[in-house]
């Protein structure tokens, strides 16, 4: 119990006196999971819209990837993207392996099928002639896919959630791609793995309180622009 | 006089879905500030057709001409922003009834100051003035869909198509809208095409009405001659020609009269039959070649029904038949018989009559009609020859 509160002590102690390495740590968790969560935004409501709009051959597979792509382990995805980046790999010419590039990338690919899975549910619940409501309005295509979208606006705002929920949260695949550098490629998850291997329960402790808190302050945000979107 | 120019005109226009023709119209056109009503049973093809009439899907043969040119490819979305459309369900968006009501013109890059003019009009015209701040989602059926109805209207549309606006509403609120949007497609002298399956909608505010089934339109006519002249079997019995017999003139001619032997159980339509030993023969109104065959349609409503008394010779009725009823239902405020006359005979009585009569299935009645209330649908022609008093 001692272990414990010691821990909370020294990470109110951290946070409160700005600890510059805590700062950057921090700081660099949201930089990569942020980037991360808005090219799965861009790429899976582009995708996920894209497929529930459309039929085609083979959309039930392509449905059931997606879905499965929800539950894509880290660990693999960190697996693949470090095979993909080796210095002999398909993509070794671009030499970011154990950069916030990489990292970048991996946690793109774990949470674009998270938001791509979602933005197609939230699309597909919409009613089946709104489509053609919206077209009779006289909308453009454009038009109709940024109607359609607001009206999917709330399950939209859960896919943002969960999207930036599962990488800001991971650790296997960054610490593959990303190393674990410190001062360059450390970010709160793997620092927090590093410490506790170490018996610094006190700084672990620390930076999972941050953890929390950046994931708590985001959703609660989110949280509120959603429920206050929600109809009374 | 010269023919109305028409401002829509859609020339043989064919939907094809899994490789079945669902809608096949050789030409419809529909003139300025005319209510047209597209009737038929489900799956017959009038959504489609509307769809497809609106730019909202693309046929697979033909032609749609607005005002003479063609709304295809480039010229859709200019198509689609002079024309609106009212859907069963209310399709409004996630936001206040105002901002739905708004929603086309915003669309349509409408400046902002127009647009609150516009919407105050709109929903003033459709008494949901006072809702215009709240959440469209808390809206009852009626008044969502007076909402879509003040969308549609607030863009000023040329054509409006109306794909069974009432359906899901209940019977009080479908007639109070019904009235309202008759009022203001008539004050505003918009054209407006409506898909229904309840024929009384379609009677109530249509100039013209169409019936389609299997994909085609049957027939087009004003809705006087439909009723009165329908121009085969499923038309007849879809404006509600509750007899339908097959037959063949006996002897024509005589007295502007022609005498028609129905089929043995030969009805179209009807209860079961049962000898009875009548002579099913009726007497009909003008002059047709004996040995033609025919189809005649009775309304039941043209149907009397009385107690036999021996008086069946005396009246004005040509066609008396003895007969026996063999189903009775109850139809809202009327009752409708099923009459076995050696051929079956639909009728509607009045609760009284019923009462008063003592009629139950299985009562023996006489059923008169005259031979003006006969309709003939002549196989040849493939068209009515109607002769009304």
């Amino acid at each position: 119990m001692d272990l414990i509160l010691e821990g909370i002590s020294k990470a109110f102690h951290l946070l409160f006196t700005a600890d510059a390495e805590v700062f950057g740590i921090t700081l660099l968790s949201l930089y990569i999971s942020g980037t991360a969560t808005l090219i799965s935004l861009v790429v899976g409501i582009a995708t996920g819209t894209a497929v529930a709009l459309t039929s085609f051959p083979g959309r039930r597979l392509v449905v059931s990837l997606i879905n499965t792509g929800m539950a894509l382990p880290p660990v693999v995805v960190g697996l693949f993207v470090t095979i993909f980046l080796w210095r002999n790999g398909p993509l070794g010419f671009l030499e970011i392996l154990y950069t916030p590039a990489a990292m970048i990338l991996a946690q793109a690919v774990i949470a674009t099928p998270i938001v791509t899975g979602i933005s197609l549910a939230a699309m597909q619940q919409l009613p089946p002639k709104m489509r053609l409501q919206i077209r009779a309005l006289g909308a453009t295509r454009f038009q109709m896919l940024f109607l359609l979208m607001r009206e999917a606006r709330l399950p939209l705002l859960a896919a943002v959630m969960a999207g930036f929920g599962g990488v800001i949260s991971e650790v296997g695949a960054s610490i593959m791609v990303g190393g674990n550098i410190k001062g360059y490629s450390r970010v709160l998850t793997t620092a927090t793995v590093m410490e506790t291997s170490r018996g610094n329960f006190d700084i672990a402790i620390a930076l999972s309180i941050i953890l929390l808190l950046i994931a708590y302050l985001i959703n609660l945000i989110l949280t509120s622009i959603q429920q206050r979107q929600r109809p009374r | 006089m010269t023919e109305k120019a028409s401002i829509l005109e859609a020339r043989n226009l064919v939907v094809v879905r899994g490789g079945v023709a669902v809608l096949d119209v050789n030409e419809l056109r529909l003139s300025p500030g005319e209510i047209l009503s597209v009737i038929g049973p489900n799956g017959a093809g009038k959504t489609t057709l509307l769809q497809a009439l609106a730019g909202l899907i693309r046929p697979q043969k033909g032609g749609i001409l607005f005002h003479g040119a063609s709304v295809a490819g480039e010229a859709s979305l200019a198509y689609r922003r002079r024309i609106a459309m009212v859907f069963q369900e209310p399709l409004l968006f996630d936001t206040t009834v105002s901002a739905n009501v708004a929603s086309g013109l915003k669309i349509r890059g409408v400046p902002r100051d127009r647009i609150a003019g516009q919407v105050e009009r709109q929903v003033t015209r459709f008494g949901i003035a006072h809702l215009s701040d709240r959440s469209a989602r808390t809206l009852s059926g009626g008044e969502a869909q007076r909402t879509s109805l003040a969308r549609a209207f607030a863009v000023g549309p040329e054509i409006l198509f109306l794909d069974e606006p009432f359906a899901s509403l209940d019977p009080p609120t479908r007639e109070e809208l019904i009235e309202d949007l008759d009022r203001v497609l008539r004050e505003t002298e918009t054209t407006a095409l409506m898909a229904t399956h309840d024929r009384e909608e379609a009677l109530r505010i249509s100039d013209r009405i169409a019936v389609m089934n299997g994909g085609k339109i049957v027939q087009a006519d004003s809705p006087q001659h439909l009723m009165n002249r329908p121009a085969d079997e499923f038309v007849a019995s879809f404006v509600g020609m509750e007899t339908i017999l097959r037959g063949s003139v006996v002897s024509g001619g005589g007295r502007g009269t022609a005498l028609m032997a129905i089929e043995e159980n030969g009805a179209a339509k009807g209860p079961e039959t049962a000898a009875s030993g009548n002579p099913a023969v009726i007497e009909i109104v003008g002059a047709f070649p004996a040995g033609e065959e025919a189809v005649c349609v009775i309304r039941p409503e043209q149907v009397t029904v009385s107690l036999p008394d021996g008086m069946e010779g005396k009246t004005s009725a040509r066609n008396v038949f003895a007969g026996r009823i063999a189903k009775i239902a109850r139809k809202g405020l009327y009752y409708k018989l099923g009459l076995d006359c050696g051929f079956p005979l639909a009728a509607y009585v009045t609760a009284g009559a019923v009462e008063q009569l003592g009629l139950a299935e299985g009562t023996n009645v006489v059923a008169s009609f005259k031979a003006t209330a006969v309709q003939v649908i002549r196989h040849g022609a493939s068209r009515s020859a109607s002769r009304g008093e």
